[in-house]
């Protein structure tokens, strides 16, 4: 327990810190505050108030809702069930990257790896008719042989050519997020009597059922992710491959050295990290939107990077700092549209967690903390890797 | 000048790296400091030069106390320290790199070299150092590179001059090149740190020898002792320093390697037309200055290398062009050059490193899961057959010390059913006591029947090994003598002289 103790103890003070910070920045970008300058004492009254308003909203629109608890106290849990919507594709795009991590390899491709996945989850899902659970399962198999592919290409490419991934899956993004908006102007993929890009909705048999009734949009997918993550804890720490994963990200040479092939494990970790962001949209088209469109990518791949980073690469951290994100992206909108404070401090929080990760020696600085733990340096191969 | 270091303590978490050390260095005397790797030399020598600060004690420079924040506080003491690893820029000219942090301008934006190249000649020619001041830093030998690094300590009027292992790159006959001109200036009045753990060199040069075991002062030596009684002081215990073999038993040629070239990537011969066999039951120790090819052709004959041309055999069968797993688990046993970078994982636990090649075959792997018992139940008899000191098998191998990280080398590439050994420097930085135990190890192999093929910059080393000497000179076998070879041939053959 201590020792968990001792692993979070520095994501959260970076939590708590990067919260303290965007409370100064909503409150002092406010006309309101800064038109109270010759009065400090109301002047720090109203700020305290601002920032406490625009927090409360962020919980409102994340979690509980006492305004929507009219019908009982399920009612008000509508915020949570979207923050777990929003989650369940980052929980998987999160993993992708985490995964790579682990082997050494830093794919900035899951949002590329999403859209392909979210593409052939839909074209499964509206074009055949099976039967129910079986369709949900083609679309899903559809969009990690997809995805594993678009990944593993990547993989490929790195092992046979030494092309660097990053360069690599950073092309490869927008080369999906391009054929994408092609597809979406093509007879098989828009919707008729459209001309704005979107496509079919997929059929009720191929989508995840609602957890919570048609009024929420939580779905099955929040146990695929989660399943998901436990293969991932498994294949990383007991598995074969996972064995030759870590070996290779944590020392390429000596693994070479002891006769493991670092191209296979490069271009089977990016199969299996593709898959999983591929399964991301999947699960996001299935279970939530339904339908295709060109922003059905979002920033969930992008994201990705973060919640990987914020979770230390570990299947559990990364499935938690995928329920803060998402808590985040949720609880922004309501906050934008209750208060003033516009949804950008959400990014700033997320990018102010993120800096503090990266930068413990301020966090401790800050707490005078000796002896954290501060896990592996991840991913950070920089370009000769 | 003198320079007086009273009650140095530092400390790195829970090592005591310098305890209380107490030094006196005076002009005019080469003062060497023995000790084992990980004795704390390095750590004493970076506080003087300012590139550590002490948690306790003072440095005074001729009775007077300094603050040493950074090497140029050192400097300006008159401080001059010339590292194991040269801090040289490859690409840079000999003039370029001594005016290096210390940038003369004629005007703003020109750089004034004429004047360090006036210094550097001036220099080089009172100590007869010949060194160009126009010549590429890469292109240059390394003992000349190291001349390079003395000139820039006395360029900038260096009164103490700090010599962190300096022969741990030279060949015999550098060697004594160098320790001629430590003495040289040593007569003109410059005080020498000289920082060593090779016994013959410090009998030869020091006029003063302090020793230290663990951070500590351990005593002094005059150096008329013995080999022998400073090896004990060193090390703490009675030591031999015979490596005990009896003859060897030959039996059929085991390794075989026909006209063996290694290319690097952009096409250059890094190994040249190389043919040697290793029989059953013997030693092969390659000897050479560091750089000439050993590397390479260790690695070549292990898979590691892939632009080769030739033929490697091991019983017959060809290994040339297989891949590194297919070598190992045909019978080489590999102990790599640099034990933290290729031979193990240092983030692993002792346990996982003692399986990094077999952990997909049984018992460790049913094809998909890897058995965490059986790991477990390997890392520990591993341990106490190899006896690797640890807390626990599971502890990360950065916890271990070097000796015993090469033990967790050993006991995992002995475990497979071995037909060669290569071992490449298998006792580099190791202390006294692993290196009698890595000796003793690799002559336990030869008795067994196994070919071993050792590669070593250690002349003593190589000497008391092998059963016969080959000389690596510029990626080629300049010759293969028998085992009683003199060291001054032998030291003149790593230069490239042939007979």
């Amino acid at each position: 327990m201590r020792k968990i103790l001792q692993k979070i103890k520095l994501p959260i003070l970076a939590l708590v810190v990067a919260l303290f910070v965007s409370g100064l920045l909503i409150a002092f970008s406010d006309p309101k505050v800064l038109a109270l300058k010759g009065d400090p004492l109301s002047m720090i009254a109203k700020a305290l108030s601002i920032a406490g308003s625009a927090y409360w909203a962020l919980f409102r629109g994340s979690i509980y809702d006492p305004q929507l608890a009219d019908t009982g106290f399920f009612g008000g849990l509508y915020p949570l069930s979207e923050t777990i919507v929003v989650s369940t594709p980052l929980i998987l795009t999160g993993l992708a990257v985490a995964l790579a991590f682990k082997a050494g390899l830093f794919n900035i491709g899951a949002q590329g790896q999403f859209i392909v996945g979210a593409i052939g989850a839909s074209y499964v899902g509206f074009t055949f008719e099976l039967p129910i659970v079986l369709h949900a399962l083609a679309a899903i198999v559809a969009a990690i042989v997809c995805a594993g592919l678009y990944g593993g290409f990547v993989g490929l490419l790195k092992a046979r050519t030494g092309a660097h991934e990053v360069i690599v899956t950073i092309m490869l993004n927008y080369v999906a997020s391009y054929f994408l908006l092609w597809l979406l102007s093509t007879k098989a993929f828009l919707r008729e009597g459209r001309m704005d890009p979107i496509a079919p909705e997929v059929l009720e048999s191929s989508r995840l059922p609602r957890l919570a009734g048609q009024d929420y949009r939580l779905h099955a997918g929040i146990f695929i992710a989660l399943l998901a993550a436990a293969a991932v804890w498994w294949l990383l720490n007991r598995s074969t491959l996972g064995f030759k994963f870590r070996a290779v990200g944590a020392n390429a040479k000596a693994s070479r050295t002891a006769g493991i092939s670092v191209a296979k494990s490069t271009t089977f970790v990016m199969v299996i990290s593709g898959a999983l962001a591929g399964l991301g949209g999947a699960v996001h088209i299935l279970g939530a939107d339904h339908a295709l469109t060109n922003e059905v990518g979002g920033s969930f791949g992008f994201d990705a990077i973060t919640v990987a980073l914020l979770g230390r690469a570990t299947p559990l951290g990364t499935v938690l700092a995928a329920l803060l994100f998402g808590a985040l992206r949720a609880g922004g909108l309501t906050m934008q549209a209750t208060t003033e404070t516009p949804l950008d401090i959400v990014l700033i929080i997320q990018a102010l967690v993120v800096l503090f990760i990266a930068a413990p020696a301020v966090i401790k600085a800050i707490f005078r903390l000796k002896n954290v733990e501060e896990g592996q340096a991840i991913g950070s191969k920089g370009w000769n890797g | 000048m003198s320079l007086e270091l009273r009650g140095i303590t530092k400390r790195f978490g829970a090592l005591t790296a310098n305890d209380a050390i107490d030094l006196k260095v005076e002009s005019g005397e080469i003062h060497a400091i023995l000790g084992e790797n990980g004795a704390g030399k390095s750590t004493l020598m970076n506080i003087v030069y300012g590139l550590l600060a002490p948690d306790e004690g003072t440095i005074s420079v001729d009775n007077k106390v300094l603050k040493i924040e950074s090497p140029l506080d050192a400097l300006a003491a008159g401080i001059g320290m010339v590292h194991q690893h040269f801090m040289l820029i490859p690409v840079f000219t000999v003039a370029e790199n001594i005016v290096l942090g210390h940038e003369k301008v004629k005007g703003p934006g020109f750089l004034d070299l004429e004047r360090a190249r006036r210094e550097i000649l001036r220099v080089s020619a009172e100590f007869n150092f010949d060194v160009d001041p126009d010549a590429l830093v890469e292109d240059l030998p390394v003992g000349i590179q190291q001349r390079v690094e003395i000139i820039r300590a006395l360029i900038y009027d260096a009164k103490v001059l700090i010599l962190d292992e300096p022969t741990a790159v030279l060949t015999p006959q550098e060697t004594d090149e160098l320790l001629r001109n430590m003495k040289k200036l040593r007569d003109q009045g410059t005080a020498i740190v000289f920082i060593t753990h090779k016994l013959r060199e410090v009998r030869e040069a020091a006029d003063k020898i302090t020793i230290i075991r663990r951070g500590k002062v351990v005593g002094t030596a005059s150096p008329t002792a013995s080999q022998e009684e400073l090896a004990s002081l060193m090390v703490g215990r009675p030591v031999s320093l015979d490596v005990e073999k009896n003859a060897p038993k030959l039996g059929g040629i085991a390794l075989d390697v026909r006209n063996l070239t290694v290319r690097d990537y952009t096409g250059r011969a890094l190994v040249k037309n190389v043919s040697f066999s290793i029989s059953d039951g013997e030693i092969l120790a390659v000897a050479g200055v560091q750089g000439n090819g050993q590397s390479e052709l260790a690695e070549a004959i292990v898979g590691l290398q892939e632009h080769i041309e030739g033929e490697i055999t091991l019983d017959g069968k060809n290994l040339a062009g297989v891949s590194v797993r297919k070598a190992l688990h045909s019978g080489i046993a590999f102990i790599p050059e640099s034990r933290e970078e290729d031979g193990l994982i240092s983030s692993f636990s002792i346990e996982e490193n003692l399986i990094l090649d077999l952990h997909d075959l049984p018992p460790f792997s049913n094809g998909s899961a890897i058995s965490q018992v059986a790991v477990a139940e390997n890392g520990v008899k591993r341990v106490a057959e190899f006896d690797i000191r640890a807390l626990s098998p599971k502890d990360p191998a950065s916890s271990l010390s070097g000796g015993n990280k090469q033990k967790v080398v050993l006991a995992r590439e002995l475990s497979r059913p071995v037909r060669l050994v290569v071992a490449s420097q298998p006792t580099r930085g190791l202390d006294v006591g692993s290196i009698e135990f890595v000796h003793e190890r690799i002559i336990a192999e030869r008795d067994s029947g196994r070919a071993v093929l050792l590669f070593s910059t250690e002349l003593d080393e190589v000497v008391g090994l092998a059963d016969r000497i080959a000389v690596m000179y510029r990626g080629e076998f300049i010759a293969i003598v028998p085992a009683d070879t003199s060291r001054e041939e032998l030291g003149l053959l790593m230069a490239g002289v042939k007979r």
